[in-house]
């Protein structure tokens, strides 16, 4: 069996919710490249920077309270999985759970990956994104954020995992 | 996501995206994209399978160095279960994708984001 169709299936399941403008998801015609080897570096001394839309948070710090800007936020990127937690409730929850962080946000791996070499380490904070309604504001406001702190940490490369 | 990863990329930054909505991701276009064939939540390998979850990272950079050209897709071999019912149920009336709770957090919210936006904060 083929991929879910997502964008067919939520146009028809909102337009039975009553909705009747259907999202447009974003398109483009052309789609940017930096070539790896414009670098100028091994993936073994690349920095790798991450971002998740999994609105991950510590389990062991009271969280602040919401703020309706859902503006983009860092998390260091050096603790266990297991001292994070997703709060994301879009997924499929019928089908599965967010209990185990290293399947959305593979902070094990890239460690044991620079453990051994096959990467230059990992950024020291990762980025959290919310997934949102608004094009504009990912653009103008969120990876430009985005951008400034990898800029800051040095990141060569950058893994972004969307849930 | 792949917005945020369009426009790394224009400032020079390499990137992969991970996702298990093949056609939202590649409807968007984005420079380098591992597809999981798995419920939405799970692009990074199956829960609690540690081989898995590292096979589709490396993946992932296996291709930042080995892409020559832009908008290319690496499917990662897993499959979900033998039974693909998940796949007809997602989105249906009889599953809800939201809880009723985040559904209306989701109204909440765009409504504040409007009304931020008219305020000139965002």
């Amino acid at each position: 069996m083929g991929h879910v169709r997502y964008i067919d299936k939520t146009r028809e399941y909102y337009r039975a919710e009553g909705y009747e403008r259907a999202y447009q998801w974003a398109h483009f015609e052309t789609i940017p490249f930096t070539p790896f080897t414009a670098l100028g570096k091994a993936l073994a001394h690349c920095r790798v920077g991450l971002v998740s839309s999994a609105e991950v948070m510590r389990r062991d710090v009271e969280p602040l309270a919401d703020d309706p800007r859902r503006l983009v936020y860092a998390l260091p990127a050096d603790l266990p999985s297991e001292r994070f937690l997703s709060r994301k409730a879009a997924y499929d929850r019928y089908a599965t759970t967010l209990e185990d962080v290293d399947a959305f946000l593979p902070l094990t791996p890239l460690q044991q990956l620079t453990a051994e070499g096959v990467i230059g380490g990992v950024a020291a904070r990762f980025q959290v994104i919310f997934s949102e309604y608004s094009q504009r504001k990912t653009l103008s406001v969120d990876a430009p954020e985005i951008l400034r702190q990898m800029r800051e940490d040095e990141v060569d490369v950058a893994l972004l995992v969307a849930v | 996501m792949s917005l945020a990863a369009r426009y790394l990329e224009e400032q020079g930054i390499p990137t992969v995206v991970y996702g298990c909505a093949r056609d939202i991701v590649e409807r968007c276009g984005v420079p380098r994209f591992v597809f999981s064939d798995f419920p939405l939540g799970n692009p990074t390998g199956r829960p609690y399978d540690e081989g898995s979850q590292r096979a589709v990272v490396r993946m992932g950079l296996d291709l930042l160095v080995s892409a020559t050209a832009p908008g290319t897709t690496a499917v990662t071999p897993y499959e979900w279960s033998p039974d693909h019912t998940w796949k007809e149920r997602v989105f249906t009336r009889a599953q809800p994708f939201l809880d009723p709770e985040a559904t209306q957090k989701w109204l909440t919210r765009k409504t504040q984001y409007r009304e931020l936006r008219e305020q000139g904060q965002l």
